[in-house]
């Protein structure tokens, strides 16, 4: 709906149908600390009863306040839920550090995972950079990147607000004080999620199930350890966040179930980019590139011989994994467990 | 020349997100200054000096720190038009989070940083409000799951903010922040031009040096708060 259509039924509706109808429209409220309004009037009529010396505390009149609210409901009625779809990023190469082409054109589509390999430094940080920023070839690599095979202008691309790319890494915390339902239902309501419960629960799950130890309800998440806190990060950019193209960095030692992460990304309809050295996910990918020296030096399509090292990395990998919950139970290592 | 004001509570970030902003802009040395509101003490020219970004800084001292930019942005303005600068940027502690040095006309970007509280955004008052652009910083060491909610709770606020992430140390961000200061009004004088919010009300014996406490040395603009059991 449009500003103006809000304007037409917020002029003409009690404010308590509206409230019932949006029920982050309380916050609007609070912010202004309104406490007591008169919601079986219209929100008109309901200011008029209001002390005025409130309103210019925040700088505003009572007409502002008629006008942001409308700008309110416009802006989180316009389905927060939806964010941002995309289907396909394609890539268009710039030049690396010494100015040398680099891969001239690429794409990722939604449900493929690419590995980016490359030293420190080499330019992994840039490229994410660029696609979050939908460079169009004003970044110093002069990439461009298109969205669904077109070019953004630069209205549109302000308008993702640096909603395009959620990012997961090594060294990402917990801030918020709070308890992990809290905190779950906190997301899903900032989300204006239509069915809370449900997505709250199957984030839940799904961290726990991640973890390598499992956790409650009632946990603070600055409490979780570092293996449940990038689990519950995981389950969460699944199944809540709105960004379509995830960027992992370095989840090699985080102590969770790595490859199980990264099918439930990918089966989320996500577009994931990992940068990882670790053979489980590298190979695990459908295509790798090369970064070197600020430029993508080459893509590689991940090869039959290649996946089937693959299922021997993961017989080694089930050997550690094997050894550590060994250890985790207080248990006694045998040679056996070697050779499974 | 543009002129654009950066305002946030002190350590959200606003000299990183100024000097990362420079880069993107990628000025000549001398094109651009900065003038640095700040109350008592401040080490940021330091900074700018070693990016060869010229700098003044003036303290407010003793004086409500949004009464003295107002007094002297006409001043700044001139130093830059004089010094023959494409920008000028003026950067401003909000101190009691109601500061807002923003004026109409004027590109106004307001920094916060993801580490101070869910709830920052609905405490800060107009600083936070009356922004074109809310930069927020230090998204880098917080969950994805944080960073959105943080930017809802922006949203409530000031709806038809722009939000741009922006990371302090390697710039990114930077680049969309640029594309916005490019586009910024030129000015070539304020004289007439109207803040975008009163500044805060301060005539009272206190503000003329009264130290002593008690109903007879207060005279002036006064609030009082109302006590169950107070005698009116």
């Amino acid at each position: 709906m449009s500003f103006e259509t809000y304007m037409a039924w917020v002029l003409t509706t009690p404010l308590n149908q509206i409230i019932a109808q949006h029920p982050v429209c309380h916050d609007f409220f609070q912010n202004l600390r309104i406490g007591e309004l008169h919601t079986e009037l219209t929100l008109e009529d309901a200011l008029s009863h209001v002390d005025s010396e409130l309103f210019q505390e925040f700088g505003v009149e009572k007409h502002d306040v008629l006008r942001e609210f409308c700008e309110f409901l416009t802006v989180f009625g316009r389905g927060a839920e939806e964010g941002v779809r995309v289907k396909k990023v394609t890539i268009l190469g710039g030049t690396d550090k010494a100015g040398a082409s680099e891969v001239t054109e690429w794409s990722v589509s939604v449900g493929e995972i690419i590995s980016v390999v490359g030293p420190t430094g080499s330019g992994k940080s840039r490229l994410l950079a660029d696609i979050e920023c939908l460079a169009n070839e004003d970044t110093p690599t002069g990439r461009k990147i298109l969205i669904d095979g077109r070019a953004l202008s630069d209205e549109e691309r302000f308008d993702m607000e640096g909603r395009l790319v959620a990012q997961l890494s090594q060294n990402m915390n917990f801030v918020m004080d709070l308890t992990v339902r809290e905190f779950l239902e906190m997301h899903a309501r900032s989300r204006m999620s239509k069915n809370m419960e449900h997505t709250v629960q199957r984030c839940y799950e799904q961290a726990n199930e991640l973890a390598g130890e499992k956790f409650g309800w009632d946990v603070k998440v600055t409490q979780l350890s570092g293996g449940q806190s990038r689990a519950l990060m995981i389950a969460d950019t699944a199944y809540m966040s709105a960004s379509p193209i995830v960027l992992i960095d370095e989840i090699e030692n985080a102590g969770i179930d790595r490859r199980k992460a990264i099918d439930i990304l990918a089966r989320k309809e996500k577009i994931v980019l990992i940068s990882t050295h670790d053979p489980l996910l590298a190979l695990r990918a459908d295509k790798r590139i090369v970064i070197k020296n600020g430029g993508v030096s080459r893509m590689i399509d991940t090869s039959l011989e290649e996946k089937l090292c693959l299922e021997e990395v993961e017989k080694l990998d089930g050997v550690l994994y094997g050894m550590r919950e060994c250890l985790r139970r207080g248990g006694e290592l045998k040679r056996e467990l070697l050779v499974k | 020349m543009r002129l654009i004001t950066v305002a946030g509570p002190p350590s959200a970030g606003k000299t990183s997100v100024i000097l990362k902003l420079a880069e993107a802009l990628d000025f000549e040395n001398g094109k651009m200054g900065v003038v640095k509101f700040d109350c008592l003490t401040s080490f940021d020219h330091f900074r700018y000096e070693e990016k060869g970004i010229p700098v003044k800084t003036g303290f407010s001292g003793k004086l409500c720190p949004d009464h003295f930019f107002v007094s002297n942005i006409e001043g700044s303005v001139n130093w830059g038009l004089r010094s023959g600068f494409q920008l000028l940027i003026t950067e401003s502690a909000g101190l009691c989070n109601r500061c807002s040095p923003y004026i109409r006309g004027v590109l106004s970007i307001c920094v916060i940083d993801n580490l101070s509280g869910i709830n920052t955004p609905r405490k800060i008052g107009p600083m936070m409000k009356m922004a074109d652009i809310v930069t927020v910083t230090k998204g880098d060491i917080v969950s994805q799951a944080e960073r959105e909610v943080f930017a809802f709770n922006i949203r409530q606020v000031n709806p038809s903010a722009k939000i741009i992430f922006i990371n302090g140390i390697t710039g990114q961000g930077a680049t969309i922040l640029a594309k916005q200061v490019q586009n910024a009004e030129e000015i070539t004088s304020l004289r007439d031009s109207r803040l975008r919010f009163t500044t805060p009300a301060a005539v009272c014996s206190y503000c003329t040096g009264e130290t002593r406490i008690g109903e007879e040395y207060q005279m002036g603009t006064m609030k009082k708060m109302e006590f169950e059991g107070d005698q009116v």
